[in-house]
């Protein structure tokens, strides 16, 4: 018999998902329950995660297809708090645009759900219907403000492209299982080798699939019109959440499959690394909507992230997943700041509408500021550790190219953090914003903003936490 | 464990800023903010005294050393001084407190949050002087940037964006590399700490590299020909008191670390690269003095005497002769006196006038006679007059040159004599000639607070003018084990 109860996080949000739209069919009027029950199940579910993770070192389910160790524990408890985070400060958000109702927290879940599974996924079946299942409810999600054309422009133009990727991928993973005769992680890793060229398209594929879900470049095209075109509340979703998932999965592909075909994907990797950190940097540089701008410095996280991949070294999966942690705090901090720029009922949320705000908000300036600078990482905020421990590792490989260009990257993206800095400090103020935010969205910009500003009095225990994981 | 006073050293500017941050902010002339900052800084000031007297000036060691994990098995937060850094850190503390006397009237807005900037950087500029990691050094030594990017950029004048943005992205692009030396040398020696890599010294094979990282960045910030463009735009339009911070402390920070970790750590590196040192070095000091003749602009001018300044400081240095070292580390403590003073006298004439253009003043000598005779005492040191601080520095690095290398001595004492020309000139042109402007004769002379602050510094000028036995003392044992250490990894390799 297996032991369910380690799964007990995911049947409980899949019992969740499916209690709440039971009740939003039956009772009229039930958004506000619907999205208080389901805060209420992700906290639910990330305590019995957090539970899991002291009990259990590494664990396999179902016919070694479903995996359970340090590393999936951590990027689930990440997604979950990601994705409460997430939930709460959209309401109000949500209620401007009339569109507060029962099937965005329950997408939320859903997608959430989807991300558990495939970050615990050790087989490409189990894989791919985690990932469609979280896909399918982006989808919906991106086009949740159904009466703005551009948010509907968004839905599509990520369903093509999305779908496209989604196809690769299969293809991909039905030359590995054709070269490898399973579909499980720990079979094909031992039953590849590097002789066979047509598995290379097999990885390939892949990783192109991957490198779409998480936005690399080239395959980054949708990121700025979907990110632009979502309601704001959907584009953090976006720009935290997928990630954590496809980075986790990206992980386990290129380390237990495909660990003894190093030589085959590390150069496609470090290409994808350089080329998002290089053109994350120069693209955002002229963007005047906010959104786009950060589609455009995500973009060049993940080449970050990325760079921390490409080394095949325990130190560098370490990193990549400091970073992405920390990037999560950051983006939820900027994406409050973006929240709060509110005025009598309409969003605000080009760059220009920031000119002048250190003088009418100098605290919500002030955070923004921080965040910025952590952002483009500069010392002795977050962002700079995050980056600190990329190089460290890449420079451990002695992969200096990688590291110059990476570093050389920051000045030119630091350039446009700045700008945005200038516009908010040095240029003339415009209309006050509403002040009247809800205390959920204060507390999440304010402790999240902490965390970066006091992260290097206690850098420690973040590592503690992440050192726990050996892929390798 | 003692009290850890380099510790203290570098929190208590922010624990004032962070009172300060929670005050209620006032606009227009918020004295008790003011009362807050000066306290606090003087404060320190006295605390950086008493570290002098207690310094043991006998021993080349590092003293007052704190030592805490920080990142487990990465970084240490180590800190302490030695000979060489302990005069920064007194400048440091001497200059803040007088920058924020003079900020009375060229800040008009923000005053609480302009002086919070400064004590937060004054913080960072301390950490930089004791940091003994060469991590912790990196994160005091980038962090330094977002204070001064936020003091030229919201209080500067009419450019102030260029110049901001201008300072920002060069200092952060010589940075960088700097970055990837450091982790390098981690993974090369598996330290970064300065004392430890003092002893166990670092491969031949990989010092030229990292020497080259390094000098990317310290390059930038000294700063020298022909990355210097950086400087005379953030001057022009920092306010007076971000001018003085600016000249007086962050120059320093970079000549501070061509010592402790070029020379410290890459020896052989140093020997190798010191034509190019010596190329770039008297380029900037003629080539600068030139451009600095012909300035419109009084802050200009001066910004480009810094450049040549540092010129001298960069050639004595790499000299690798005891005379050189001492007298480039003397220079720079010269240099920040004298270059504070000029500019808060240029910001004296400024706030009154709002002009900072040569051409609009002349003849200051009958309308304000105490300005024109301090103002006469700080350029003469500028030039180094014997007498003044800055003769003493001058002196001594080309002492230092005329040992290693005859021609390049003789080349940077033509420096000498265009430097005298064009403060001169620029004094000839405020001060003296006939009074043709005549909103000038409106002009009201030092009031008490600038009277003091000028003094403070035309003291310490004069006084170590005649007598620098204080200063040499103090770091004569460190500079000598430096030599030492330097011709011992020389012989050995």
């Amino acid at each position: 018999m297996e032991n369910l109860n380690l799964i007990l996080p995911e049947i409980f949000i899949s019992l969740s998902i499916m209690f709440l739209l039971i009740l939003g069919v039956f009772k009229n009027n039930s958004s506000k329950i619907t999205f208080n029950l389901s805060l209420f199940a992700i906290l639910i579910t990330t305590i019995i995660t957090i539970n899991e993770t002291f009990s259990v070192t590494r664990e396999t389910l179902f016919n070694e297809s479903v995996v359970i160790d340090s590393m999936s524990s951590l990027m689930k408890i990440i997604t979950l708090i990601g994705g409460f985070l997430v939930l709460v400060i959209s309401s109000t958000y949500l209620k401007t645009f009339k569109i507060y109702n029962i099937e965005y927290p329950i997408l939320i879940l859903s997608s959430i759900l989807g991300m558990m599974v495939m970050i615990s996924s050790n087989d490409l079946i189990v894989f791919y219907m985690g990932l469609e299942l979280q896909s399918l409810a982006l989808y919906v999600l991106a086009t949740y403000n159904r009466d703005q054309l551009k948010s509907s422009e968004a839905g599509l133009k990520y369903f093509v492209l999305s779908a496209l990727s989604s196809g690769l991928l299969l293809y991909g993973c039905s030359l590995v299982y054709g070269f490898s005769g399973s579909t499980n992680f720990d079979i094909i890793s031992n039953q590849l080798n590097s002789e066979e060229y047509f598995l290379t398209f097999g990885i390939v594929f892949i990783l192109v699939g991957l490198a779409f879900k998480i936005s690399a470049v080239p395959f980054h095209m949708w990121a700025p019109d979907v990110y632009e075109g979502s309601p704001t509340t959907v584009t953090l979703f976006f720009t935290i959440l997928p990630k954590i998932a496809a980075l986790t999965v990206f992980i386990r592909f290129l380390y237990v499959p495909f660990l003894n075909l190093i030589d085959q994907w590390q150069m496609i990797i470090v290409f994808l690394s350089i080329a998002s950190m290089v053109f994350g940097a120069v693209a955002a540089i002229g963007q005047t909507n906010i959104k786009r701008l950060i589609a455009y410095s995500s973009i060049g996280h993940v080449g970050y992230t990325l760079a921390g991949l490409a080394t095949a070294s325990n130190d560098g999966i370490q990193s990549s997943i400091i970073y992405i942690s920390i990037y999560v705090v950051m983006n939820l901090a900027l994406f409050s700041c973006l929240l709060m720029l509110r005025r009598k009922d309409q969003y605000y949320e080009d760059i220009d509408d920031l000119s002048g705000l250190s003088k009418n908000h100098p605290l919500l300036s002030l955070s923004l500021l921080l965040i910025l600078f952590s952002l483009a990482g500069i010392p002795p905020l977050a962002g700079f550790f995050a980056k600190f421990y990329i190089f460290k590792a890449v420079l451990e490989q002695s992969m200096y190219f990688l590291a110059i260009v990476g570093l050389l990257s920051t000045v030119v993206a630091a350039f446009y953090y700045l700008r945005i800095i200038k516009i908010m400090y040095f240029d003339k103020e415009k209309d006050k914003y509403d002040t009247d935010h809800s205390l959920w969205l204060k507390l999440s910009l304010t402790v999240s903003t902490i965390l970066i500003l006091l992260y290097f009095i206690f850098p420690s225990q973040l590592i503690e936490v992440v050192s726990r994981i050996n892929i390798i | 464990m003692n009290f850890p006073i380099l510790s203290s050293l570098i929190l208590l500017p922010t624990i004032g800023a962070l009172f300060l941050f929670f005050t209620k902010n006032k606009e227009g002339n918020n004295l008790t903010a003011k009362y807050v900052a000066l306290f606090t800084t003087v404060v320190n000031f006295l605390i950086s005294i008493y570290l002098w007297i207690s310094f043991d000036q006998s021993t080349s060691s590092f003293q007052f050393i704190e030592e805490r994990i920080w990142i487990e098995g990465l970084i240490n937060y180590k800190v302490g001084v030695d000979g060489i850094s302990i005069l920064f850190i007194i400048l440091t503390t001497f200059i803040t407190p007088l920058c924020i006397i003079s900020v009375n009237n060229s800040v008009k807005n923000r005053l609480r949050d302009f002086l919070i900037a400064i004590l937060i950087m004054e913080s960072f500029m301390i950490g930089v002087f004791c940091a003994l990691d060469l991590l912790v050094f990196y994160l005091f030594f980038e962090a330094g940037l977002i204070p001064m990017f936020l003091i030229i950029g919201i209080w500067g004048g009419a450019r102030r964006v260029y110049s901001a943005f201008k300072f920002f992205l060069y200092t952060l692009l010589g940075s960088v590399l700097m970055l990837v030396a450091i982790i390098s040398i981690y993974w090369i020696t598996g330290t970064t700490d300065v004392v430890q890599l003092y002893e166990i010294g670092i491969d031949v094979k990989y010092q030229n590299l990292l020497w080259l990282a390094f000098f990317s960045s310290f390059a930038v910030k000294t700063p020298m020909w022909p990355v210097h463009t950086w400087l005379p735009d953030a001057h022009v339009e920092a306010p007076t008191a971000g001018s003085v911070l600016l000249a007086a402390i962050l120059l320093k920070m970079a000549g501070y670390g061509f010592i402790r970790f070029s020379l410290g750590l890459f020896p052989i590196a140093s020997e190798v690269f010191t034509p190019l040192i010596y190329t770039l070095s008297v380029i900037a000091i003629i080539f600068t003095s030139l451009i600095a003749l012909m300035q419109e602009d009084m802050k200009k001018l001066i910004a480009y005497s810094s450049v040549a300044h540092m010129g001298f400081v960069t050639l004595g240095i790499f000299t690798l002769q005891q005379q050189g070292i001492e007298g480039s580390i003397i220079q720079m403590i010269s240099h920040g006196l004298v270059s504070a003073a000029l500019f808060l006298t240029v910001g004296v004439v400024y706030d009154r006038m709002h002009s900072r253009l040569i051409s609009t003043y002349g003849g200051l000598v009958s309308v304000i006679p105490k300005y024109s005779i301090l103002f006469m005492l700080f350029a003469l040191a500028s030039l180094g007059l014997p007498g003044t601080s800055g003769f003493i520095g001058e002196f001594l690095i080309l002492m230092g040159a005329f040992k290693d290398n005859f021609l390049v001595a003789v080349i940077a004492s033509i420096g000498v004599i265009l430097g005298a020309a064009y403060m001169l000139w620029l004094y000839k042109r405020v001060v003296f000639g006939k009074l043709i402007n005549e909103d000038l004769k409106k002009m009201l002379d030092l009031n008490r607070s600038e009277y003091f602050i000028l003094s403070c510094l035309a003291v310490p000028i004069l006084f170590f003018g005649f007598y620098p036995d204080p200063l040499i003392n103090t770091i004569e044992v460190s500079v000598t084990d430096l030599i030492n250490m330097h011709n011992t990894n020389m012989a050995s390799k």
